[in-house]
């Protein structure tokens, strides 16, 4: 089947190498230092507050959120984080997690509300979501190391991409759920469109606008351990050691903190969406 | 000036409704249209107005446009072609502050499934429409109670939508319409979604809603009766086309075309039909000044065995039968002594359904008076026809009736 030589690979080393970091590593560089300063500023409040004052808030949330049992699990959660001594590898992912999220749903929803209003806009975005959600998370881990350099940045920029698309589809599918008779209505009795979305189609969409920023979240968290290869510091790092030293046990203490924060982060999140 | 004038309004649904208005002009049928085009043609060329205070039914049943056509009233579907005046104003030609205006002013909307905003309380609903407009907090609130209480539904202000059943949920859907003041009501199937019980109650009340507040109705109904039952004035819509409008009486006693024949057939006339729609006038009367002698010629003259006696102006005085005369005649009593005067009497708008009941007492025909006046006499036959064929061919069977009504 070679009847074209294609050399992508010679075109991209080409561009990147010849125009976007000349050209641009100076707005790289900018954007890297404002994200890093935003996680380090997470992190160091989050490592600020006491570990006991900071698991006994969490255990607090999870009741009201959720109930007993998810407070129970977090309080149980705590002691076993802290038994095993990793509560600021903790800390670090749970911040990129948050700050990966807040980007994500912050730029997410904005664009699902865009794509489910306009239909060019739709047509444009959708097959960007497709490429996001498809491309290997490794293939772009290269180039976030190019422009972000290692450590934390590159993680929530990989984690972006990796974690963005459901937030936007989301939101689009629960502005386009609502039912036609409660638009008419609405429109009937003289609403702008601006009121028409604030009003009416944002309010009926939280629930599946929160079950998008659940599935972000997750995805960050599932982000944690592969972004652990590009120096983002935190539990995926842990587990990277074990890997990499044939550490069974250590693997199996990161992984098992991984998924103590993942349940106390997807209850409560799920719990948040059903109410509203 | 008329409240809604909706002049030649057609919609075309499709990529290029231009193409498919011309082959409308074309005289085409909606079906070849949509053979040839692809394209479905909403309204066809819809005319109508409605009046103030008026409550205009459309009929017709599903696919024939009606609620395209209620959409177009308001603009929430952009017309094709044709022109909505409300008061006067063009609203085809407004742009967007104007039509929102209208909207916000004019037009109250009540639709099939009610469209409340799931997410928000019974009070907040209602005041939704003000809200909009920017009315402060505390004022509109105090609208929506007010309204809220007039529709029956005092202390359900801060229940969630939810948790109302249907004809109280279309409560809600009601007063959110009559909280805006609009003078036009739009109503779309508004009570197809309410089990029948619930639903006549709601016809009822709508019905001393409007005569209340006077407000001007647009109402749209795929139910028959329905539209009997509330329209001033009814139009009847086929394919997008409206093919008949007029009163109740009117459409069931002239149809326009075989479809409408054909759709009024089953209908309960005794319902519809009043006295005024199947009496006649009575053709053997004699005044009170008329002596014994003319009374009897009169009656054997037409072969009846009564006359009605009515004084100046056509009041009526009563009934004479054949019999009593002749024996007056003989031992010279005056005809005014022997007038027969219980003689049934209803009012012109009594319904044919009450007065089978009253035939059924009667000895003689009813008679149809008015401020004293006798309007006219109906027959038991006059009854039956009017039932079972309307009045167009009633005189066809005026001998039988005279037959019946001379017993």
């Amino acid at each position: 089947m070679n009847y074209f030589d294609l050399p992508i690979e010679d075109y991209t080393n080409n561009f990147v190498d010849n125009w976007l970091l000349p050209n641009t590593a100076g707005f790289f560089d900018k954007i890297s230092d404002m994200l890093r300063a935003f996680i380090d500023m997470v992190t160091s409040f989050m490592l600020f507050i006491p570990a006991e004052v900071l698991v006994i808030l969490i255990v607090i949330v999870a009741w009201k959120a959720s109930g007993k049992g998810l407070a129970l699990f977090a309080l149980i959660g705590g002691f076993y984080i802290g038994a095993v001594d990793l509560w600021s590898e903790s800390i670090q992912t749970v911040s990129i997690v948050i700050v990966s999220t807040i980007i994500s749903v912050g730029i997410g929803v904005p664009v699902g509300i865009l794509t489910a209003l306009n239909k060019t806009a739709d047509r444009i975005v959708r097959p960007i979501l497709d490429f996001m959600q498809t491309l290997p998370s490794f293939v772009y881990l290269i180039p976030a190391i190019l422009l972000f350099g290692l450590g934390s940045v590159p993680a929530v920029i990989a984690t972006f991409v990796f974690a963005t698309p459901p937030a936007v589809r989301m939101t689009s599918l629960g502005i386009r759920q609502a039912p036609e008779e409660v638009i008419e209505a609405s429109k009937a009795f003289g609403s702008t469109k601006w009121q028409l979305l604030l009003k009416v189609q944002l309010p009926l969409a939280v629930p599946t606008i929160m079950a998008g920023v659940n599935q972000t979240m997750m995805l960050s968290l599932s982000m944690a351990v592969i972004a652990s290869m590009i120096g983002a510091p935190g539990l995926g790092d842990t587990v990277l050691t074990g890997i990499s030293t044939v550490n069974v046990g250590l693997g199996l203490t990161g992984g098992l903190a991984i998924v103590v924060l993942a349940i106390i982060l997807d209850r409560i999140t799920q719990s948040i969406g059903k109410k509203s | 000036m008329s409240k809604i004038e909706v002049k030649d309004l057609t919609k075309i649904f499709g990529s290029h409704p231009s193409q498919g208005m011309k082959l409308l002009e074309e005289g085409r049928e909606k079906s070849e249209i949509l053979k040839k085009t692809g394209m479905t043609v909403g309204v066809n060329k819809a005319t109508f107005s409605v009046e103030e205070g008026e409550f205009f039914v459309i009929m017709g049943l599903s696919g024939s446009g009606k609620s395209t056509l209620i959409r177009l009233v308001n603009r929430l579907i952009e017309p094709t072609s044709g022109e909505i005046l409300i008061d006067g104003e063009n609203l085809t030609k407004m742009n967007t502050t104007d039509l929102l205006n209208t909207r916000r002013k004019k037009l109250g909307m009540v639709f099939q499934n009610f469209g409340l905003l799931p997410h928000r309380t019974i009070l907040s609903n209602v005041a939704y429409g003000l809200e909009i407009q920017g009315v402060k907090k505390e004022e509109r609130e105090a609208k929506a109670r007010k309204t809220l209480e007039d529709v029956g539904l005092k202390g359900y202000e801060d229940s969630y939508p939810t948790e109302l059943s249907g004809g109280m949920q279309q409560r809600v859907g009601i007063a959110r319409a009559l909280t805006n003041d609009a003078d036009i009501l739009l109503m779309d199937e508004a009570f197809s979604a309410l089990d029948p019980i619930i639903r006549k109650e709601m016809q009822n009340e709508l019905i001393s809603l409007q005569s209340k507040l006077g407000k001007t109705i647009l109402f749209i109904t795929h139910d028959l009766d329905e539209a009997l039952k509330l329209g001033d004035r009814i139009a009847i819509m086929k394919d997008g086309a409206i093919v008949q409008i007029g009163s109740a009486e009117h459409i069931l006693e002239n149809p326009a075309d075989d479809y409408v024949a054909d759709f009024v057939r089953d209908v309960d006339r005794s319902k519809i039909l009043e006295a005024s729609h199947v009496m006649k006038r009575p053709e053997v009367v004699m005044t009170h000044k008329d002596g014994h002698r003319m009374a009897i010629r009169k009656m054997e003259e037409v072969g009846a065995s009564s006359i009605f006696v009515v004084g100046k102006d056509d009041e009526f005085k009563g009934l004479l039968t054949i019999d009593d005369a002749i024996k007056a005649y003989k031992e010279d009593i005056p005809l005014k002594d022997i007038l027969i005067q219980d003689v049934l009497s209803v009012p012109p708008t009594t319904p044919l359904s009450e007065l089978i009941e009253i035939a059924v007492d009667s000895k003689y025909p009813i008679t149809v008076v008015e401020d004293n006046k006798l309007l006219g006499i109906i027959s038991r036959v006059s009854i039956l026809s009017g039932l079972v064929l309307g009045k167009e061919v009633e005189n066809d069977l005026e001998t039988e009736t005279s037959e019946v009504m001379s017993r």
